[in-house]
């Protein structure tokens, strides 16, 4: 089980890694984001937690660059990314695990790691320690990635995302139809991975995983924001209430603007 | 008796040649899910590039892929990073559209510049035209050993390229799924830009070994080429390139023993083969692609 | 504003939908003057012209149907060729037969519905780019058939007979008569169909398959009548194409330049709305007439416009105009009123765009 890193309190002055400002994204007709903000500092594990359909994978992704939005904007290390196309924000840094894994069916798992690697920025990932870190994926390296369990699939896809070597990384829905035990196992990886310097921000259904592993909170309801902040500031209600929108908007420890 | 055999051996070689104008059009609708109306017609431009950079450069027919190659391959990227990819993103029908409307406008150019006879790309080398005979019923050009002979190196490069090179696992990986490969820092459509040049480039020889083996007239890419490339894809099932081999031995062989029937009913037997194909195994069509 | 108050400012508004809105009044008075006026033509103008329309009508049914078929059924067909064929040579047999071509006309437009079964049959689990070349196969191979029956003239083809007895007067107005007919009940038809149950399935599956499944639409069925519809369509104006040629020539009337011809209206007149065809029809016809002596070219031309057409202004001619005019000439299409209370009591208004 991992503990949320010991963040205390938010850097005042300090620069966040990821500003997203007033984003809101239609999907068509349907508006998927409201004027949603949220601010990721460099080290932090932040969470997105809310029901199906309340935007939290939209909201990811448009980040990843995978949606445009209608309004708002997205600063990624001090630059305006907004319309920055997917493939471009990957090299800058901004390296997502999408939802249900998505590898390359057909290519092996050291393929699927080698097409990570192939436009990765300078860092301390490589094949070789994604295979370190994950112990058995060396003797499977030339098996088909369509071959692979769901775990193992979502350890490839994550070893994926980080042989780039991006600066954060977006994790969509990882315990998504996977046993407790895999999920687990796979959270586990986490300070791992924190530990050299990468800053993640999570989408998350199961809540008590997501509060486990987080070092800041947000919560979204039909494409707003209904709650925000550390989770040991927040009550079960109070995350209970957000989640369902059993009461008007709240907010507790930070205020976010 | 022997006719047949002998028969059945051009077959098999034509197959070669089927096998070159299918891989192409295999290649583009498995990476980036076109089906280009206008393959046969680019065949038939590869051919005419070739009989016009022959008469200028006075280039030994056989060398002249050399030239025109390399052209047809900057034209698929280029048609490829702008018609193509600006139809792809407007949907299948206009996709559809749109090269169903290049194959027209190349077929009227072709006729409006060039006249409807046909031309073939004379080869002069004696050696080459002739044929080998295997007792004395068995004749078998050379021409068609060599093409069957560059169909099989094209296919087996083409392999190992997907296989082995980066840019073959890009393709493959884009193919499989292309916002992942977004998320990967794949630009994707630089990466149909070189799928679909590889395309062309196959498509080039293709027109040129017809042009050799047959007549190159405005209408044969629609008449012949284009209908027997995709029939030798659906026969050997999408997705596998030796499988266009062997749709395209199928193909050439039902063609000649067509040809004994009645001499008039090569074109026509292909065509059924085709489409009792359809018939047969429409599960394989309708699917995905499946890998 | 806050919550409170939207709520129930919502609740206060009520619904209304209708059908027709006024200019379809005016519509229908212009069609049915401007169908009286063209029955009159032979009587005014010289044949010259009324061969010209004749063209012109040909290619405006054909256009209706391809419209039909890729505009609302989603089925792009690049084979319709092979019931235009099929037509013009289901005339030439029953006129062998001894009956009037003029009569034969729409018996070989019912023979092409009767045909287009087992053709829908063999291509309907094809999905688009499939589906496309699988018809144009179907067509050549069609075509490859009828070369092959001596009876019908193989290779070159047969003249039509039973037209002898008329005098080229009185001839060239009929053929005009019957490829007005034919246009004007193709179009009506269209209308019809597209203003039905049909047409409210057709825009549904074009919207979102999944989502027309799911709600009950016979998804295939209606595929399959849209194809025998076109069947239809397209066979009987190539009945009209062999009696204005006084007879038939597989070459020709299996052309692929159809299909060039009726695509390329379509989409440069606008896909997907009733109006394009007619619109895309008159370019094609002033672009031919103009172009006529240089041979291939209008077809590059038109070609050349089509794709870009299909890439920046989808909707085509019609769409543009309809963009700036907001006018419809054959309303199909539904609109909602929404209704306020006010102190004036209840106002209607308008919203949405009609579908």
């Amino acid at each position: 089980m991992s503990h949320p890193p010991a963040s205390g309190g938010r850097p005042a002055d300090g620069t966040p890694l990821l500003d997203v400002s007033e984003l809101t994204v239609h999907h068509g007709q349907l508006r998927a984001l409201d004027r949603v903000s949220l601010r990721v500092y460099p080290g932090e594990v932040y969470a997105i937690i809310g029901a199906n359909g309340a935007g939290k994978s939209t909201l990811l992704r448009t980040i990843a660059g995978l949606h445009r939005p209608t309004e708002g904007a997205i600063w990624f290390d001090g630059q305006d990314v907004t319309k920055v196309r997917p493939e471009r924000r990957a090299a800058r840094g901004i390296a997502m695990v999408p939802e249900g894994r998505r590898l390359f069916e057909s290519l092996t798992v050291e393929e699927n790691l080698q097409v990570g690697a192939t436009y990765a920025r300078k860092g301390p990932w490589t094949i070789e320690r994604v295979y370190e870190m994950f112990g058995w994926m060396a003797e499977r390296r030339s098996q088909r990635a369509a071959q692979l369990s769901g775990g193992e699939q979502q350890a490839v896809a994550i070893g994926r995302a980080l042989v780039a070597n991006p600066r954060v990384l977006l994790l969509d829905e990882l315990s998504l139809g996977l046993a407790p035990v895999v999920v687990q196992r796979i959270y586990g990886m986490l300070p791992q991975i924190l530990a050299t310097g990468l800053t993640v921000l999570l989408v998350e259904q199961d809540v008590s995983q997501a509060l486990r592993v987080a070092s800041h909170l947000q919560c979204l309801l039909e494409g707003r924001t209904t709650l925000e902040g550390q989770p040991s500031d927040v009550t079960a209600e109070q995350v209970e209430a957000a989640y369902f929108g059993l009461a008007q908007a709240g907010h507790s420890g930070e205020s976010d603007s | 008796m022997m006719e047949w055999v002998n028969d059945i051996i051009q077959g098999i070689l034509t197959g070669g040649l089927y096998a070159l104008f299918a891989c192409g059009l295999s290649l583009m609708f498995g990476v980036m899910k076109v089906v280009n109306l206008a393959h046969g017609d680019l065949a038939v431009v590869g051919g005419y590039i070739a009989v016009g950079v022959i008469a200028v450069t006075h280039i030994p027919v056989l060398w002249s892929f050399v030239i025109v190659v390399p052209i047809m391959a900057v034209l698929g990227y280029v048609l490829q990073r702008t018609l193509i990819q600006a139809s792809l993103d407007r949907g299948v029908l206009i996709t559809l559209i749109v090269t169903f409307g290049v194959s027209v406008v190349i077929e009227n150019g072709l006729l409006q510049f060039f006249t409807a006879n046909s031309r073939g790309i004379g080869v002069n080398n004696a050696f080459i035209t002739s044929s080998f005979s295997i007792g004395s019923q068995i004749t078998i050009p050379y021409l068609l050993l060599l093409i069957f002979g560059v169909a099989v190196v094209v296919l087996l490069g083409l392999q190992y390229f997907l296989s082995r090179s980066k840019y073959g696992r890009l393709i493959r990986a884009v193919a499989d799924d292309q916002e992942a490969a977004q998320l990967s820092g794949v630009d994707y459509r630089h990466v149909f830009g070189i799928a679909a040049a590889i395309a062309f480039s196959t498509v080039a020889l293709a027109g040129i070994a017809y042009g050799m083996y047959s007549q190159l007239a405005p209408t044969t890419g629609t008449d012949t080429i284009l209908l027997f490339a995709f029939a030798a894809v659906v026969i050997g099932g999408l997705g596998s390139l030796w499988g266009t081999l062997l749709g395209g031995v199928v193909l050439g062989v039902a063609q000649l023993i067509g040809a004994q029937i009645n001499t008039s009913d090569e074109v026509l037997a292909g065509y059924i083969v085709f489409l009792a194909v359809l018939l047969i195994r429409p599960q394989g069509l309708t699917a995905r692609r499946a890998r | 504003m806050s919550t409170v108050t939207e709520t129930t400012a919502r609740s206060a508004e009520r619904f209304r939908v209708t059908r027709s809105r006024r200019n379809v009044a005016w519509t229908g008075v212009g069609a049915v003057i401007a169908v009286i006026v063209l029955e009159r033509l032979p009587y005014i103008v010289y044949s010259g012209t009324t061969t010209i329309l004749v063209q012109a009508f040909i290619v405006l049914t054909l256009a209706c149907m391809w419209n039909l078929l890729a505009g609302y059924a989603g089925l792009v067909s690049v084979g319709q060729q092979g019931f235009v064929g099929l037509g013009a040579y289901f005339v030439l047999i029953f006129a062998l037969q001894g009956i009037s071509p003029f009569l034969a006309l729409p018996l070989a437009a019912v023979c092409c519905g009767v045909a287009a079964f087992p053709l829908w049959w063999l291509v309907s689990r094809l999905r688009s780019g499939y589906f496309a070349i699988a018809t144009w196969v179907l067509a050549a191979t069609i075509m490859l058939v009828f070369e092959r029956i001596s009876a019908l003239g193989s290779g070159t083809g047969l003249p039509l007979p039973g037209l002898s007895g008329y005098s080229t007067t009185i001839l060239n107005a009929d053929i005009y008569w019957a490829a007005l007919t034919v246009t004007v009940v193709a179009l009506a038809t269209t209308y019809l169909l597209l203003r039905g149950r049909l047409g409210l399935v057709l825009t549904a599956i074009r919207d979102d398959e999944v989502a027309a499944r799911s709600s009950g639409a016979r998804v295939g069925l209606t595929r399959m009548i849209v194809f025998m519809i076109a069947g239809i369509g397209c066979g009987a104006a190539g009945g009209v194409l062999a009696i204005s040629q006084l007879g038939v020539q597989p070459a020709g009337v299996f052309s692929i330049s159809w299909t060039a011809e009726m695509a390329f209206a379509v989409i440069i007149g606008g896909l997907g709305t009733i109006e394009g065809p007619i619109l895309g029809t008159a370019v094609f016809m002033i672009l031919q007439q103009t172009l006529a002596s240089y041979n291939a070219w209008y077809l590059i031309i038109f070609g050349s416009v089509a794709i870009l057409v299909a890439l920046f202004a989808r909707r085509g001619l019609w769409g543009l105009i309809d963009e700036y005019a907001h006018v419809r000439l054959f309303p199909v299409g539904y609109w909602l009123w929404t209704g306020s209370e006010s102190r004036r009591g209840l106002r209607w208004r308008r919203g949405g765009r009609p579908s």
